[in-house]
């Protein structure tokens, strides 16, 4: 188990308050100046050399997208945004640092702004946490008042407004495109990559994008070196994340730890383990529920870091862990998940607005029993029709864990639609033409 | 993509009273010159406070003009996201996350408790008219599930008795206590923390 020391979030619980002298005890806003005065490059090559990835779900290496960002600035002003649409089914961990960590992420922000020379951050918040908001934007006037942000923040003479903008309801603008175009007050519906952000992203400028706990992490890891947060964890996978831990658990909880860590070893030390016993595990989905889920068979060995999911086939994404028991219907908490993307579908691509529905359709006939054969099939062939086949990573994220529950389910579907129109059941169904056979005086 | 329509029965116009003005022209402030669309989304949640909690078209038409932007640009934003309602809610607007980590843990029976103590179906306004209810998509407060929002607080580690006791509260009109109701601190391991002990201890 990590020791407490190496805990990025000492505060995750609020034991000690989210106001800004009890995080200046904690060691936020010490010497900022003494980081920045180090320099861009400086900054940039640290966060390079701590092999930090991005926290909000894809895993890109953060000191490679901030060194994207023009050298120069030119006409157009530069911009941070921070992807705070928390709406991925299992994941709660950035509503934790909005909440108790607030300054760790204004702290970041202006670090971060500095380094991608921006003088203006927007963080975009999920509408739902707007009284978790209320607590980042009371921090923020704090901020302002002690001359953290502001002119000259902190005394660094670099000058930072941080302005919260919140959503409406939309899981899509978790997207960085989709986030850009509702910043921008349209629908959410995402751009198409190229160009990337960084050189052309809210309003034609250019913008760096990064998730909150990315962010929030940035700071200490400057503060404590490079060479600290990579030896946490294994190469490409280095450093501390947050894992969220719901669904049959006894102590379902939000904890700090250690890249790499094993599956087990999160669930049977800090969730208390799987309701009904060990034995009683059906199958974990690893990283939000647009992840491939894993069968308990895997889940005795998974380490928990982006490139072992990956070798199982599904992924980390946000580390947000749903762990499901034997006395739940599979069949039907994947149909619930389809239907999830179905709703969240932002309808700008034909192939995930209409197929998001055709799987959940599928899946909840699936999960009566009321499916043939054949459909198990065509389900899966849906699925590949739809990733790959859409602007945005989101095609995938529907597709995905249907394919996730193919893969490792499949007799279990098949053992319940059995049903074979024409031969076995005789099952009076008129829109077939073969229907006639089913009359043995026709046959 | 969920099919939104407004109500049938719309108000003939819609103005900014004066709180509401003042705060809308603190939010265009937040954006660069000439980007005052930016700011549509924000000045849709404050039309929506003042309006008992839901959007006419009326209003959509007075933040076109503020914003000086074409109304089927605001029209468009205010049917894509789903927390505008487009029809009238109840004064507590009570949303029941019902997605699959919330489904694991019981969220029916806090849709049961719902359609007991409220209305038969979703959206619809109670007996006195006071409250409605919605099955939503995922919240994320995932691991304080099971959870419902009422209006803008999260009431979480629900089981259907704790649930029949919230509605009771606000039907009678009070504001119960949001945030957990099984007694633990906001997100740590029940009975079972093994980090951080000293900072909890000190």
């Amino acid at each position: 188990m990590l020791k407490d020391q190496d805990r990025i979030f000492q505060n995750l619980y609020n034991d000690k308050g989210s106001d800004v002298s009890s995080s200046q005890e904690r060691g936020d806003w010490v010497n900022t100046k003494e980081i920045t005065d180090k320099g861009r490059d400086w900054i940039i090559n640290e966060i390079k050399e701590s092999q930090l990835r991005g926290r909000g779900g894809a895993g890109f290496p953060t000191g490679l997208k901030w060194s994207f960002a023009p050298k120069e600035v030119g006409s157009r002003p530069h911009y941070l945004v921070i992807n705070g649409d928390e709406s991925e089914p299992g994941t709660c961990k950035d509503r934790d640092i909005l909440r108790f960590e607030p300054h760790k992420l204004i702290e970041g922000c202006l670090i971060a702004s500095y380094a991608v020379q921006a003088h203006v951050c927007y963080i975009y918040i999920r509408g739902e946490y707007f009284v978790d908001g209320q607590k980042l934007q009371a921090a923020i006037d704090e901020a302002y008042k002690k001359n953290l942000i502001g002119k000259n923040a902190a005394g660094t003479g670099w000058d930072l407004d941080i302005y919260i903008h919140y959503g409406a309801g939309a899981y899509i603008c978790g997207e960085e495109t989709a986030l850009l175009e509702s910043l921008e007050g349209k629908k959410g519906q995402p751009r198409l990559k190229p160009p990337f952000p960084a050189l052309i992203g809210l309003y034609g400028c250019p913008t760096i994008i990064n998730n909150v706990e990315t962010i929030a992490v940035v700071p200490t890891i400057l503060r404590r070196g490079a060479k600290w947060f990579a030896s946490l964890g294994r190469e490409k996978n280095t450093g501390t994340k947050i894992f969220c831990i719901s669904g049959n658990v006894n102590n379902p909880c939000n904890v700090e730890e250690e890249m790499s860590i094993p599956l087990k070893e999160l669930i049977e030390v800090h969730a208390g383990g799987v309701i009904g016993g060990w034995e009683n595990l059906q199958a974990v989905i690893p990283g939000g529920s647009s992840m491939p889920l894993i069968p308990k068979e895997k889940c005795e060995t998974l380490k928990m870091d982006f490139d072992a999911c990956v070798e199982e086939k599904s992924g980390l994404g946000t580390a947000g862990i749903v762990v499901i028991n034997k006395d739940q219907d599979i069949i039907k908490c994947m149909a619930r998940i389809a239907r999830f993307y179905k709703h969240e579908s932002c309808g700008q691509c034909t192939p995930c607005r209409e197929g998001s529905g055709w799987m959940w359709r599928m899946l909840e006939r699936m999960a009566k029993g009321d499916a043939t054969k054949d459909e198990v099939d065509m389900l899966g062939d849906v699925t590949n029709q739809i990733a790959g086949h859409t602007i945005c990573a989101f095609g995938e994220g529907s597709s995905w864990p249907v394919q996730g529950l193919l893969r490792h389910f499949k007799k279990e579907i098949e053992k319940r639609n059995n049903l074979d129109p024409i031969v076995q059941k005789k099952n009076n169904i008129p829109y077939l033409v073969d229907q006639h056979l089913l009359d043995k005086k026709n046959a | 993509m969920s099919l939104r329509r407004p109500a049938k029965d719309q108000p003939e116009s819609f103005e900014f009273n004066a709180s509401s003005l003042e705060a809308a022209n603190v939010i265009v402030a937040k954006y660069p010159e000439g980007k005052q669309q930016s700011a549509v989304m924000a000045l849709l949640y404050i039309a929506q406070k003042q309006n008992n909690n839901w959007i006419p078209l009326a209003a959509m038409k007075y933040i076109a003009k503020f914003l000086d932007m074409p109304y089927i640009k605001v029209y468009e934003v205010a049917t894509f996201y789903t927390m505008y309602n487009l029809s009238p809610v109840g004064k507590y607007f009570v949303q029941v996350c019902t997605t699959t980590p919330c489904m694991i843990r019981g969220a029916n029976q806090l849709v049961q408790a719902c359609k007991e103590k409220i209305s038969e179906n979703e959206c619809e306004l109670s007996d006195d008219k006071s409250c409605s209810w919605m099955e939503v998509e995922c919240l994320g407060a995932c691991v304080n599930a099971p959870m419902m929002q009422i209006n803008d607080d999260y009431y979480e580690d629900l089981d259907k008795q704790k649930t029949l006791d919230i509605l009771d509260k606000i039907l009678n009109g009070e504001t119960p206590k949001p945030g957990s109701y099984r007694g633990r601190v906001n997100n740590e391991p029940e009975n079972n923390r093994k980090t951080l002990i000293d900072l909890k201890n000190a």
